[in-house]
């Protein structure tokens, strides 16, 4: 009985977005975070653990520093990560990303009674694909947007958030569920968790783990294998400052009047 | 120093929590209404603060000198009083304990204080001895398979919150000085235990102090904690701890200075340009970071030595506390200096900063104290 969170090591777009001269991120040169929804995602997983004993596994793709996201991640109490990590993976976009986190998970192994958890999108791209793209892949149900997760049985019972609403939708394990901030808040790690995290199963799954799987071929993973390539990217001009103008009563309303006037609005 | 990836994730943590958890509300109400704030109590155990040097078989991480000294000083870098909260089971409330206690009462003590479930204080200090601890004149006098103790502690940080208290008292009347003095652990509920009205501090509020008092308080000879009349020595040892402590508090303190001034520096505009473009202030500035930081790698490097169990330990840990305490003072009066009339004004932090890092010169051994534990060793 186990849970598996799928991560992502995101650049901190709460600093300063660099851009590399060909408009891509220049990621080295920003702070790293765990992505906020993701976080989300391990709070789930690890209060159903708390509740019913779940071993909790995280996988994530990237390249080798993603290891100090992976202990951080057991310091708060994960079981087992997964570091799914070579060159030919390199450039994927979501599509090809979604191919290879599937595959490194099919090779894990999914039972009957797991449930996989991922944040609902990530600060870097926003494109809340890779969640539902990997469900895609391995067959399984997915319910996207849970604000509340309850767990009966062999079924989940969510609240699936909607902008002017919910649905409540249940779906049996095995199952995908994207998470989104207003599910939880994600715990701290732990002081003996830091002590302990070193000594937890870090597993690394190169190329070669992947290469036979169904799902991997050389045109379907890494930049080759991606449909989508970026053409640009840049941080937006911030818009001017607004104004606020408290109070209810007519004084409020005559100033607001003339701010209008005076910039011909009215 | 540079800190190995363990240390680098531990302070990570207790920046985050320090940061999310010690919002200007719950700093405001400490300091207003001066209560002990049970809920961040529970939330500190919960993650562990409280046990960070209880060795893991008594309930506590098992961590180290670094670690420790590294939550402290994260924790009061956004407020002094709360780093007070994990420190004290760590430092004098547990310390005894964990250096004299024999089996049964580690077993019996720590794992309570180690998850917050209990707390225990330290009564050294009376109203005629503190550093001087040979003025002690509370005693414990043997009564058939008891003990029978009268006194009064006085500045006891945490005694109105505290169910157990670690106290210092005479056991040989006929040793002068400060032998003949035994260690106890007493359960504040027992009868003949009193507390005085809490103290009204200048800073640090949010964690009470009060005195003790002991009249006719029967204790089992199950309390007494290490040899009989060698208390003398594990107080100077557990304070050797607590020394560390405060230094690392006083970093904490002396970067939060650092960091308000900073700030403010840039924003305030003065003749037409932000303070900071004044060398008058910018000098300031530059002193605080470099006490800060020298006052940091004296912290660690103590920390490490305690962690080696190295002789130098106890010297390293006075020069640490003295420095950093001192440092300290210094950085609150610049920063509040930078301030001017707003740093006077109880609405910018470094008000309270400035009443925090007062007491850091001052508690578990004054700097003069330290001056005389330094020289001391140089002199012998």
């Amino acid at each position: 009985m186990k849970i598996i969170v799928t991560v992502k090591q995101v650049p901190d777009t709460s600093g300063k977005v660099a851009v590399n001269p060909d408009g891509t991120l220049d990621r080295a040169s920003m702070q790293t975070i765990i992505n906020p929804d993701d976080l989300n995602a391990v709070e789930a997983a690890l209060t159903l653990k708390d509740e019913y004993g779940y071993k909790v596994v995280a996988f994530t793709m990237g390249p080798a520093p993603a290891e100090g996201m992976l202990r951080e991640l057991m310091a708060m109490g994960v079981d087992e990560t997964v570091l799914v990590s070579a060159r030919e993976f390199g450039g994927s976009d979501t599509y090809a990303t979604s191919q290879i986190l599937a595959a490194a998970i099919d090779t894990y192994g999914v039972d009957d009674e797991d449930i996989i958890f991922a944040g609902r999108q990530a600060i870097d791209g926003d494109t809340a694909q890779v969640g539902p793209q990997i469900a895609e892949k391995l067959h399984l149900p997915q319910v996207t947007y849970a604000g509340d997760i309850k767990k009966d049985g062999d079924t989940l019972t969510i609240h699936r958030m909607l902008e002017d609403g919910y649905m409540v939708v249940k779906v049996k394990t095995p199952c995908m569920v994207t998470c989104i901030k207003e599910l939880n808040e994600p715990r701290y790690m732990s002081v003996n968790g830091t002590e302990e995290c070193w000594d937890m199963p870090l597993t690394v799954m190169g190329y070669d783990a992947l290469k036979d799987h169904d799902l991997i071929d050389a045109t379907t993973i890494g930049l080759k294998g991606s449909p989508t390539n970026i053409y640009k990217s840049f941080t937006p001009p911030q818009k001017g400052v607004g104004m606020m103008l408290e109070g209810a009563g007519k004084e409020t309303t005559d100033k607001l009047a003339g701010i209008l006037a005076g910039k011909h609005i009215i | 120093m540079i800190l190995d990836k363990k240390h680098a994730l531990q302070q990570k943590l207790f920046r985050e929590f320090a940061e999310n958890e010690f919002t200007k509300e719950i700093q405001d109400e400490l300091d207003q209404t001066h209560e002990f704030n049970w809920d961040m109590h529970k939330k500190m155990a919960k993650y562990g603060f409280m046990g960070v040097k209880i060795p893991k078989q008594y309930g506590g991480t098992g961590s180290d000198h670094l670690t420790y000294a590294l939550m402290i000083e994260e924790l009061a870098r956004v407020d002094a009083v709360l780093a007070i909260y994990a420190n004290t089971s760590n430092s004098l409330g547990g310390g005894p304990i964990m250096l004299a206690g024999n089996e049964e009462q580690k077993k019996f003590y720590l794992p309570q204080v180690a998850s917050g479930e209990k707390i225990m204080v330290f009564g050294l200090t009376e109203p005629g001895a503190g550093s001087d601890a040979g003025g002690t004149t509370t005693t414990a006098i043997p009564d058939g398979d008891d003990y029978i103790i009268n006194g009064r502690k006085c500045f006891i940080s945490g005694a109105p919150m505290a169910d157990w208290i670690v106290i210092f008292a005479k056991t040989d009347l006929t040793k002068k000085g400060s032998r003949g003095i035994s260690m106890f652990v007493v359960d504040m509920h027992l009868p003949g235990v009193s507390l005085g009205a809490p103290e009204k501090k200048m800073g640090i509020n949010g964690y009470p102090t009060c005195d003790v008092v002991f009249e006719d308080v029967r204790v089992s000879k199950d309390c007494l904690v290490g040899p009989l009349n060698k208390g003398f020595q594990y107080a100077m040892k557990t304070l050797d701890g607590g020394r560390l402590g405060v230094a690392a508090m006083s970093v904490g303190v002396a970067q939060s200075c650092l960091d308000e001034a900073v700030k403010y520096a840039k924003e305030r505009k003065q003749f037409g340009r932000p303070i900071a473009d004044f060398q008058g202030v910018s000098f300031m500035i530059a002193e605080m970071a470099a006490d800060v930081e020298a006052a940091r790698q004296l912290t660690y490097h103590a920390a490490m030595l305690k962690d080696q169990n190295s002789p130098e330990a106890t010297k390293a840990c006075s020069i640490a506390k003295y420095f950093a305490a001192e440092a300290a003072n210094r950085c609150a009066y610049k920063a509040v200096q930078i301030h001017g009339g707003y740093g006077y004004i109880q609405e910018y932090k470094v008000e309270r900063l400035y009443r925090d890092a007062r007491i850091m010169s001052i508690f578990e051994g004054t700097s003069q104290v330290q001056q005389i534990v330094i020289s001391s060793s140089l002199l012998k």
